[in-house]
């Protein structure tokens, strides 16, 4: 009976920057795959309202957006990596929306930008306006703001690399595409009589639960 | 410019017996209206283009108003009955009768030629249900097209005549009309975070129920 051997110890992150010191690079295959893919997001080339103009600034000289790899605004949904929703969804858009994003191999990531995307915010009460684009497509970034300065955008999409960094190749945190028994298919809302068929995708959002107090 | 009692007379002096009364505005901008007949207004519309005196050969703005069924109070005395279907003014009320709801569609026409402007026409239908056909002025003034096609979308109003009447903002297959009063919203109000004013008998409807057996703190 003897016991099993001891797994290599893991190198703490102050000795790797020590080794890297040296001009010794110890990483994973996960780590440089996750390093390559969080700075080469690529945003689709989509605005809905005036976020996209701040969207815009992000990707000029003065915030200028290449410095994380994400200036490479794609015309295209498939050549695409990033959907950032700027802007109010009508409930006419918001198929064509969900449409894009179904379009977009993946992996792929959505960033509601600004209060509209997020909720519907100033228009909300609006017969017409989708009351947060998060009841149609998965978001994995919320900027909060109306609109979000290119600053909070930037912020958002550094929020979005940590996210990407963090993820597993394989296992229960593994992305969407890499779980074989994940759907990658959204269902597009159809247009009803009198509104979107059907109003949510009960997958993706159901409405949170907010305990209220007696007579509020 | 000509008042508009003034353009009544001579819409009246060239078409004998239209339909044609004077809506005052009460209001300090004074910017009386012309109430036309819907069968004659397309032919008043070219008079008031081609009129060398008016010219107004621009409409910069077509809109709707909704006006529901209403209970006017009847007047004792039998006045002159007002054209334009405003309650009559220090009449003491006996007794009260349903006013009819109807559609207005409302037109401002300006003259960049004459410079001069704004004369202000209003169409009625004959009620809200079926009769809400009204001639369409895109033939006489182009700038009507997509405005009409507005008010036929979220008012419901039919423009005979136009060349291309179908919905502009709302999708084809919606069937409501969302500018009119009656008008129900589709009731999705799941997530309200601070609702309050009107919002909150829609928000109310989606708390869950175990919250209302929630012990207060």
């Amino acid at each position: 009976m003897s016991d099993p051997a001891p797994s290599p110890p893991v190198p703490s992150e102050a000795e790797r920057e020590e080794l890297r010191r040296h001009g010794i690079l110890l990483t994973s295959m996960e780590e440089l795959y996750n390093w390559g893919r969080s700075h080469s997001v690529w945003p689709l080339q989509f605005g809905l309202a005036c976020c996209a103009i701040e969207m815009i600034a992000a990707s000029m000289a003065r915030f200028d957006i290449a410095r994380f790899g994400s200036e490479v605004f794609r015309p295209s949904p498939r050549q695409a990596d990033l959907l950032i929703v700027s802007g109010t969804v009508t409930k006419k858009m918001a198929p064509s929306v969900v449409r894009l994003w179904n379009q977009m191999p993946e992996p792929k990531y959505c960033i509601a930008m600004g209060a509209c995307a997020i909720s519907g915010g100033p228009f909300k009460q609006g017969y017409n306006v989708l009351k947060g684009i998060d009841r149609f497509v998965p978001v994995d970034i919320y900027i909060p703001g109306c609109p979000p300065r290119p600053e909070a955008l930037l912020h958002g999409l550094m929020q979005l690399q940590e996210k990407i960094r963090g993820q597993a190749i394989s296992g229960p945190g593994a992305p969407r595409h890499l779980q074989a028994a994940t759907a990658c298919d959204y269902p597009v809302p159809e247009f009803g009589e009198h509104d979107l068929v059907p109003p949510k995708n009960p997958a993706v959002w159901q409405p949170p639960v907010l305990v209220r107090k007696e007579g509020a | 410019m000509e008042t508009a009692e003034e353009i009544r007379d001579r819409i009246l002096a060239r078409f004998p017996g239209a339909a044609v009364a004077v809506v005052a505005n009460p209001g300090p901008g004074a910017q009386h209206s012309l109430l036309l007949g819907a069968a004659q207004a397309a032919e008043i519309a070219r008079f008031l283009r081609d009129d060398p005196g008016l010219r107004l050969d621009f409409c910069s703005n077509v809109t709707g108003v909704d006006w529901l069924d209403r209970e006017v109070a009847e007047a004792a005395r039998p006045a002159a009955p007002d054209p334009a279907g405003a309650p009559a003014k220090g009449a003491e009320a006996k007794a009260t009768r349903l006013q009819p709801g109807f559609l207005e569609v409302v037109y401002h026409l300006y003259s960049v030629a004459l410079k001069h402007g704004p004369v202000v026409l209003r169409l009625r239908t004959g009620n809200r249900k079926d009769e809400v056909t009204l001639p369409s002025l895109t033939p006489i003034w182009r700038s009507c097209e997509f405005q009409e096609r507005e008010v036929f979308d979220l008012f419901g109003v039919t423009f005979a005549g136009h060349p291309d009447l179908r919905r502009i903002l709302m999708w084809d297959e919606f069937k409501d009309h969302p500018m009119r009063k009656d008008y129900v919203e589709p009731d999705d109000y799941e997530w309200e975070p601070t609702p309050h004013g009107d919002l909150l008998p829609k928000a109310r409807r989606h708390y869950p129920a175990a919250a209302k057996e929630a012990p207060a703190p």
